[in-house]
């Protein structure tokens, strides 16, 4: 077993003449919880598409679980994207059995479980449920597999407060303590405490890759103030927008 | 009790700051079994690696030993807990003198106002 679960080297993505990714070097280890922050267009998604194998580098190289993207590393990968890809006429029952049929990992006891804690029956229709439902109705769905590697592309966008908590609850308590978490989110404050370690991207680089501890004693403020900092935009002079 | 995070902290500390505060009320009594550490870190949201280094901090401080067919236990040796009490009562005086300071109370009259009250 590769020590390192992700690996990059010297990674580009260009959609065209736009650079959305440009030597990205990273190593991220097994049994962690990684933030993946950043503000929009910053190249969040990019690495999280690439990492699945929905697209291709443009150059550079990238590894999971010391392979090569392929088949082998989709099947150690549980990816909830950033937008629902299911038809709304579609049950819960249907995504469950979905899932069962797709991924071999899947545990579909669980999955049902965590769909009733969440007030959802198996009869519900997907264009039924509220925004927030179905967020966490496809968190649930992902987080039901026993994968090495997580990815949540921006889970908690567009939910209220209090489900937020409880996507949070749910990560907490059902990842795989050997696999890796990585969260991509622009709504730090919410999710710093639940993170090991942060992985700041700013125009499709690397600018900062350490434990949440590490910048909290270093900097004496939290990820959220230090991205806040980072990124604020400057106002142009006069303040005239 | 609530667990509440400040920003300014590594949060292991804070964790291990609040664990040390349960102890001392009773909230977990000397000799009793401390919760393992995926339930406390799920009771406070946050990263079981990070509750794990709270209670290894609480552990070097002696008021928590790992046992190993039971967990974690809190200690049953009450001086040490006795010494937890006072760090804890030093910092929030040293807290409270801060503050007079601030409003231009030096220290006989700080304490001097204390005891009026």
């Amino acid at each position: 077993m590769s020590e390192m679960l992700i690996e990059s080297w010297g990674l580009c993505k260009s959609y065209g003449r736009k650079a959305a990714l440009s030597g990205v070097d990273l190593s991220v280890g097994r049994g962690r919880i990684v933030g993946l922050l950043g503000p929009n267009g910053s190249g969040k998604t990019t690495l999280i598409k690439l990492l699945c194998g929905l697209l291709q580098p443009t150059a550079g190289r990238l590894a999971v679980a010391g392979q090569e993207i392929g088949p082998e590393t989709k099947a150690l990968i549980s990816y909830l994207p950033d937008r629902m890809y299911f038809a709304g006429w579609m049950r819960a029952v249907d995504l469950l059995d979905l899932f069962r049929d797709f991924y071999p990992d899947f545990d579909y006891e669980k999955a049902v479980a965590m769909c009733h804690s969440l007030g959802v029956e198996p009869g519900h229709r997907l264009k039924t449920m509220s925004k927030g439902t179905k967020e966490k109705v496809q968190l649930a769905l992902v987080m039901a597999r026993k994968a090495q590697l997580y990815l949540l592309d921006e889970p908690i966008a567009g939910v209220d407060p209090a489900a937020r908590d409880f996507i949070l609850h749910t990560i907490l308590t059902n990842y795989n303590e050997e696999g890796t978490v990585l969260i991509s989110t622009h709504l730090i404050a919410d999710i710093e405490k639940v993170l090991d370690e942060a992985i700041f991207l700013k125009e499709g680089k690397v600018m900062l890759h350490e434990t949440v501890d590490n910048i909290r004693e270093r900097e004496g403020k939290s990820v959220d103030a230090l991205f806040r900092d980072i990124f604020r935009a400057q106002p142009l002079e006069g303040g005239a927008f | 009790m609530d667990w509440v995070f400040t920003d300014d902290r590594p949060i292991w500390q804070q964790l291990s700051q609040q664990l040390t505060r349960r102890i001392l009320t009773g909230v977990y009594p000397p000799g009793s079994k401390l919760p393992p550490v995926r339930e406390l870190a799920a009771q406070a949201g946050v990263n079981p690696n990070t509750m794990q280094r709270a209670l290894a901090q609480l552990e070097q401080s002696g008021l928590a030993e790992a046992n190993r067919t039971a967990g974690r236990l809190v200690t049953e040796d009450l001086q040490a807990i006795e010494r937890a009490r006072r760090e804890q009562a030093r910092q929030i005086i040293a807290d409270y003198l801060r503050a007079m300071e601030e409003l231009g109370y030096s220290f006989d009259q700080a304490a001097a106002l204390l005891k009026e009250e």
